[in-house]
C-alpha cells in the first residue's frame, strides 16, 4: 500500500499493474477470477452495450449510440478494406474484435482505481502472437511457397537480395515483439507517470503543479489510448495484407 | 531449464527496476509486476475467454446487424433518390400539360372573342342600316311637312296681305277692286316668297 514514510514521498507507480484475486486473498491459479478478469469482462460488457444493445433499434435514422456503433464499424471496416483489399474483409470480425477490445480496455483503464489489461505484456504479447501466427499460417495456406517471396525483394539488385532477405526475415520475426511492447509500453508509461505525479501531490507546495501535470498527462493518455488501439489494428491490417498479397 | 530462465529474467527485471526505484525511493524494489510470470497463465486464460466472447458476439450479432442497417439505409436512400427523380419527371410533365392547356384555352378564348365580335359587328351593321333608313324616312317626312307648312304659310300670308291691302285701300277712301288688289299682292309676294 502507498504509505507515508515519516513525511517522505511514497512512490508506488507500479503497484497499479499488480494482478490480485478478485475474491479473498488466496493463490492465483490460471482460472482464478482476478482484477484483470474483471476489467476485461467490463470491456466485453461495454462492447456488447455499444454494439449490440446500442443498435437494437436497427433504426434507419440512428440515435446517438447507434451512430457511434456505426462510426466504429465504418472506421474499422474501411481500414481493413483500404489496407488489405476486398479479400481481407473476411477477417474484418477478428480485426474489429481486436480494435474494440484494445480500445475499451485502454479507456476503462483510465478510470481511477481501475486495472489496465493492455498494460500487461502477457496480454499484448498474446494478442500480437495470435496475429503473427494467424497471419503466417494464412500466408502459407493462401500462397504456399510464394509467401516466401515476401522476403525476396525482387526489385533490388540480385547481389543485394540475400542480404535484404536476412534483414526482412529478422524484421518479420521482430514484428510481434514491437507489436506487443508498443501497446503495453505506452499504456504502462502513461499510467506510471500519472502515479508519480500523484505522489507529489502529497507535498502542499507542489500540489497545484502536480494536479496540473496529472490533467495534462491524462489528456495525453486519452489520445494515446485511441491512437495505440488504432496503431495495433492498422498494423494487424498491414500484416494481413502481407499474408494475402506477399509480392512486393 | 525453464525455471532457470525465469530466474534470470526476474533477476534482470529486478536490476532494471532497481535503477528506477533508486531514483524514486529505494527501500524495497517492487519490480515490474508485468514481468511476474506467475500470473501469465491466468491473464492469458481470461484474455482468450474474453476475446472468444467478443468475437462470437461481434461476428454473430453485432456486425451483421450493423452491416444490415447500413445497407438498408443505403437502399432507402437510393430508393428515395429514384422516387424523387420520378416525381420530378412527373412534375415536369404536369407543368407541360398545364402550359399546353393554358395555351389551348387562350386560343379558344381568342376564337370565341373573334366570333362574338363578328356577330356583334353584323348586328351593329344591321342596326345602323335600319337606323339610317328610318332617319332617311323621317327626314323625308319632315321635309314634306316643312314644305307643306311653308306652302300653307305662303297662302296665309297671301290672304292676310290681300285682306290688309283691301282694308287699307278702303280706308284711304278708294274702292277696292278685288281683282286688282289680288294681282298687286301676288305681284309683290312673288318676289318675297321665292
Amino acid at each position: 500500500m502507498a504509505t507515508e514514510e515519516a513525511g517522505g514521498l511514497a512512490f508506488h507507480p507500479m503497484e497499479q499493474f499488480e494482478v490480485a484475486p478478485l475474491f479473498g486473498d488466496g493463490p492465483v491459479s490460471w482460472y482464478t477470477p482476478t482484477n484483470a478478469t474483471l476489467w476485461m469482462a467490463l470491456s466485453a460488457l461495454a462492447i456488447v452495450g455499444l454494439l449490440v444493445v446500442g443498435t437494437r433499434g436497427r433504426a434507419i435514422v440512428p440515435n446517438r449510440v447507434q451512430s457511434i456503433a456505426e462510426l466504429l464499424y465504418g472506421m474499422v471496416r474501411k481500414m481493413v478494406e483500404d489496407v488489405t483489399g476486398k479479400d481481407g474483409l473476411k477477417y474484418f470480425p477478428y480485426v474489429m474484435t481486436l480494435f474494440c477490445f484494445i480500445l475499451f480496455a485502454n479507456f476503462l483503464g483510465l478510470l481511477p482505481k481501475s486495472f489496465s489489461p493492455t498494460s500487461q505484456i502477457a496480454i499484448t504479447g498474446v494478442l500480437a502472437a495470435l496475429v503473427f501466427v494467424g497471419v503466417t499460417v494464412l500466408g502459407f495456406v493462401k500462397n504456399g511457397a510464394h509467401f516466401l517471396g515476401l522476403f525476396w525483394v525482387s526489385s533490388a539488385p540480385l547481389a543485394l537480395r540475400p542480404v535484404l532477405a536476412v534483414i526482412e526475415l529478422i524484421s518479420y520475426f521482430v514484428r510481434p515483439v514491437s507489436h506487443s511492447i508498443r501497446l503495453a509500453g505506452n499504456i504502462m508509461a502513461g499510467h506510471a507517470v500519472i502515479k508519480v505525479f500523484a505522489a507529489f501531490a502529497a507535498v502542499a507546495a507542489l500540489a497545484p503543479i502536480s494536479i496540473l501535470a496529472i490533467v495534462a498527462v491524462y489528456g495525453l493518455e486519452v489520445l494515446v489510448c485511441l491512437i495505440q488501439a488504432y496503431v495495433f489494428t492498422i498494423l494487424t491490417c498491414v500484416y494481413l495484407k502481407d499474408a494475402l498479397h506477399p509480392a512486393h | 531449464m525453464f525455471s532457470l530462465l525465469q530466474q534470470t529474467a526476474a533477476d534482470a527485471a529486478h536490476e532494471a527496476e532497481a535503477a528506477v526505484s533508486a531514483a524514486a525511493e529505494a527501500a524495497n524494489a517492487p519490480g515490474m509486476p508485468q514481468l511476474n510470470t506467475d500470473y501469465f497463465g491466468n491473464l492469458i486464460f481470461w484474455l482468450l475467454v474474453v476475446l472468444a466472447v467478443i468475437y462470437w458476439v461481434l461476428s454473430r450479432i453485432a456486425l451483421p446487424r450493423i452491416g444490415g442497417v447500413l445497407s438498408d439505409r443505403q437502399g432507402a436512400i437510393t430508393g428515395d433518390l429514384v422516387a424523387a427523380e420520378e416525381f420530378k419527371h412527373k412534375a415536369k410533365e404536369a407543368e407541360a400539360a398545364y402550359d399546353k392547356a393554358l395555351a389551348d384555352a387562350r386560343a379558344e378564348a381568342q376564337k370565341i372573342v373573334a366570333a362574338n365580335k363578328a356577330e356583334i359587328q353584323k348586328d351593329l351593321d344591321a342596326a345602323i342600316a335600319k337606323a339610317d333608313a328610318e332617319i332617311a324616312a323621317r327626314a323625308a317626312e319632315s321635309e314634306k311637312r316643312i314644305s307643306e307648312i311653308r306652302a300653307s304659310a305662303a297662302e296665309d300670308a297671301r290672304s292676310v296681305a290681300r285682306e290688309v291691302t283691301a282694308a287699307l285701300v278702303e280706308n284711304f277712301g278708294g274702292a277696292a277692286d278685288p281683282g286688282q288688289v289680288n294681282d298687286a299682292v301676288d305681284q309683290r309676294l312673288k318676289g318675297a316668297l321665292q
